[in-house]
């Protein structure tokens, strides 16, 4: 086909780009992968190292404090199920990779929510940004993932950390410019700093809000595991990944599953420790 | 006026406030004389206050009235700088605000001004006590310190026992309490109310509004109160300012503005006035013709016969009211050959000056002879007619006094007044 002008060579220049960033960061990349490396097999190591049935049991008290008695029990019938498959040491490679991404996320998202919360100019450029993080295909960000840090969990966890971010940005920004204009004047009037206000006032308000968003960032970097597991991340999504190339409906099932299962119990904890203990309609 | 010698707590100097980003073509345009609507169209700027100039006076109640839109809650917002001015001063014991920094700012903010808002701002998350600590909380003050300032704040706006409750938990009344409690806990100079009793219920406003007059006359903060309620604005201000279109139309005391409006405005808006709130006993009442108890039944006679009354008020040398005769008891004590002493008539309705009118339908309706208003050493300074009193309530201005004190009258005032 003619064309008036030439086609623009957009993919060289990312090739090209990814090189640089490679020549020139390698060491940064290779410090971050280790970090990442590290911390997930930390979280396995610690997590198998306790026997499966106390930690199902451990897990469901947790769950019974945060939230409610049913979903303790539901998490002890759940987690003991999953013993039973035979997929223990796979959950908790999977939980582990959430683990580390959701607190990534948490960690870089929170604080970029409260910047772009009190400033629109870096509100403005922020969320054009996570419009492009969310609609980018997730398989996208694992090519080059893979350059920078080799196959295996690393580049499943940073994959799922700009997959799993954004929510925590925009319900933290959204939490706290709800805040009510009143409650901010209110605060003004009485000589705050803004320090004291964001920390006394519109965090503390924005907190439920804050909740909602790190519990959809739990749910989004579940969903990373399998398209993670396709760059050598090891957990339930690898089995899933290997019931579908193999075409075994009974596995592949199986293993679902039980990811639906994990998703339950993370669900409900976190929504619960969101709306408990705020406001004082309760006496 | 007492007054005019206080000292100026704030003064605000020619403040105006544009909306909209063309704020500097605007002010431009208003000192050319331009309209609000027509910079509006021309700038695309709104002006919410215009060259407002007054000040207000150390210890007084200054209230700022008018409609919804009229600039009021800009105004009170300037004074603390929540909204920053375009143009113009404001001054705080003789401070310009305007020209302080972001840290002298808190530091006024902290010290010397309260605000409390009109759907109460209490924060959700926080305890009563923990809301009523905030001021003190952001300054530093240590825990012990903060919760017993606290406390004593509490006490004061009558909230004792609920420290512990969440806000929610409370009536929209008691919320507001902790908003003035919240603020009087820094124990602030100046005391700013946007619509603070707004929301309330007709019945917890007027508490509301007795309570907030018994805490000035207790504590002498100088009180900004910001309302669209002229009855509140009257019943409350010591002087009030009129605004309109972001504009001050009038600033007077309430008598000022309820007797001579300035214009047709502020006329219309205090047409509806109910004048039995407004208008005291000294207003109305009239001169009296008294006898002195010594001159003995005879002089009563022969004066009531002259001025063609039917009763007499009977006063001592110095003035003071002992009661009062009719023609027909001075007439039998005439013949009885009895001092005036002996038919005086005694438990007389008496009130003082300051008596407004709803509360003297009932005395005037029962009253046999004319009400007596008296001064607090039951000196006689003037007498209540039903024909002046229902005059008056249908605002009549010539049964209303312009100025309140009417000199005291003796016998030799020949004058006739209408007596009975």
């Amino acid at each position: 086909m003619d064309k008036l002008l030439p086609r623009i060579p957009f993919s060289k220049w990312i090739d090209n780009g990814v090189d640089w960033l490679i020549d020139n960061f390698g060491s940064v990349f290779d410090g971050v992968a280790l970090v990442l490396k590290t911390m997930v097999e930390g979280f396995v190591d610690a997590l198998a190292f306790v026997p499966s049935i106390l930690l199902a049991i451990i897990f469901a008290i947790i769950a019974w404090l945060i939230s409610t008695r049913k979903i303790g029990i539901f998490t002890l019938i759940g987690f003991l199920f999953i013993d039973y498959l035979g997929f223990w040491y796979d959950m908790l490679q999977m939980l582990s990779l959430v683990l580390t991404s959701v607190v990534f996320a948490i960690v870089i998202g929170i604080p970029i929510g409260i910047w772009g919360s009190q400033k629109a100019t870096v509100r403005n450029i922020i969320i054009p940004i996570l419009d492009l993080m969310q609609t980018m295909p997730a398989f996208v960000y694992l090519i080059p993932a893979i350059f920078f840090f080799n196959i295996g969990v690393v580049p499943g966890v940073v994959a799922s950390v700009i997959f799993a971010m954004p929510p925590t940005i925009r319900l933290t920004m959204l939490g706290i410019e709800q805040v009510p204009k009143d409650l901010i004047e209110a605060t003004e009037a009485f000589g705050s700093t803004s320090w004291q206000r964001l920390s006394k006032i519109q965090i503390p308000l924005a907190k439920p809000t804050i909740m909602a968003g790190i519990n959809q960032s739990i749910m989004l970097s579940l969903s990373m595991v399998v398209i993670a597991s396709m760059v050598g991340a090891p957990g339930l999504g690898e089995k899933v990944y290997r019931a579908v190339t193999q075409l075994k409906t009974g596995v592949g099932v199986e293993v679902g599953v039980a990811i639906v299962i994990v998703a339950i119990i993370l669900d409900r904890i976190t929504q619960h420790a969101g709306s408990k203990k705020q406001g004082g309609t309760n006496s | 006026m007492a007054e005019q010698i206080a000292k100026k707590k704030i003064e605000v100097k020619d403040a105006t406030k544009i909306f909209g980003r063309n704020s500097r073509k605007a002010v431009q345009l208003l000192n050319e004389g331009m309209t609000k609507e027509e910079i509006l169209k021309v700038a695309g700027a709104t002006v919410g206050v215009k060259n407002a100039s007054f000040d207000v006076y150390d210890g007084e109640i200054f209230v700022i009235m008018g409609l919804s839109g009229s600039g009021k809650s800009t105004l009170v917002r300037l004074l603390n700088r929540l909204i920053d001015p375009t143009t113009g001063h404001i001054l705080i014991d003789g401070d310009d605000i305007v020209a302080m920094n972001k840290e002298q700012l808190r530091g006024v903010r902290r010290k010397k001004i309260g605000m409390v808002f009109q759907n109460f701002a209490l924060f959700p998350h926080k305890t009563i006590l923990s809301n009523t600590e905030y001021g003190l909380e952001i300054q530093g003050f240590s825990k012990e310190e903060r919760q017993s300032k606290a406390k004593e704040a509490l006490r004061l706006v009558g909230l004792v026992g609920y420290e512990e409750q969440y806000p929610s938990q409370l009536s929209g009344g008691m919320q507001q309490r902790v908003g003035l409690a919240r603020a009087l806990a820094n124990n602030p100079d100046i005391l700013l109310m946007d619509e603070a009793f707004s929301a309330l219920d007709p019945l917890i406003r007027k508490d509301m509004q007795d309570e907030l007059l018994q805490l000035h006359n207790n504590m002498g903060k100088t009180i900004v109160f910001i309302t669209h309620d002229l009855d509140e604005a009257l019943r409350i201000g010591d002087r009030i300012a009129l605004m309109k279109d972001g504009e001050i139309v009038q600033i007077g005391t309430p008598e000022e503005i309820l007797m001579n409006p300035s214009d047709e405005y502020v006329e219309r808006f205090v047409e509806d006035v109910d004048l039995s709130k407004v208008l005291t006993a000294g207003h109305i009442m009239k001169q009296a013709d008294t006898v002195q108890v010594d001159r003995g039944p005879r002089v009563a006679l022969r004066l009531m016969k002259r001025l063609r009354i039917s009763s007499i008020y009977v006063v001592d040398k110095k003035g003071k009211l002992l009661g009062a005769v009719t023609a027909q008891e001075a007439l039998n004590a005439t013949e009885n050959n009895q001092s005036l002493d002996e038919v005086l008539i005694t438990d007389l309705p008496m009130i003082p000056e300051d008596r407004v009118l709803t509360e003297l339908f009932d005395i005037v309706s029962k009253a046999t002879i004319p009400v007596a208003v008296i001064d607090e050493k039951e000196r006689l300074l003037g007498i209540i007619i039903r024909g002046a009193f229902i005059g008056a309530l249908s605002g009549n201005g010539q049964f209303i006094n312009e100025n309140r004190v009417v000199d005291m009258v003796d016998e030799k005032n020949t004058e006739v007044n209408g007596n009975g």
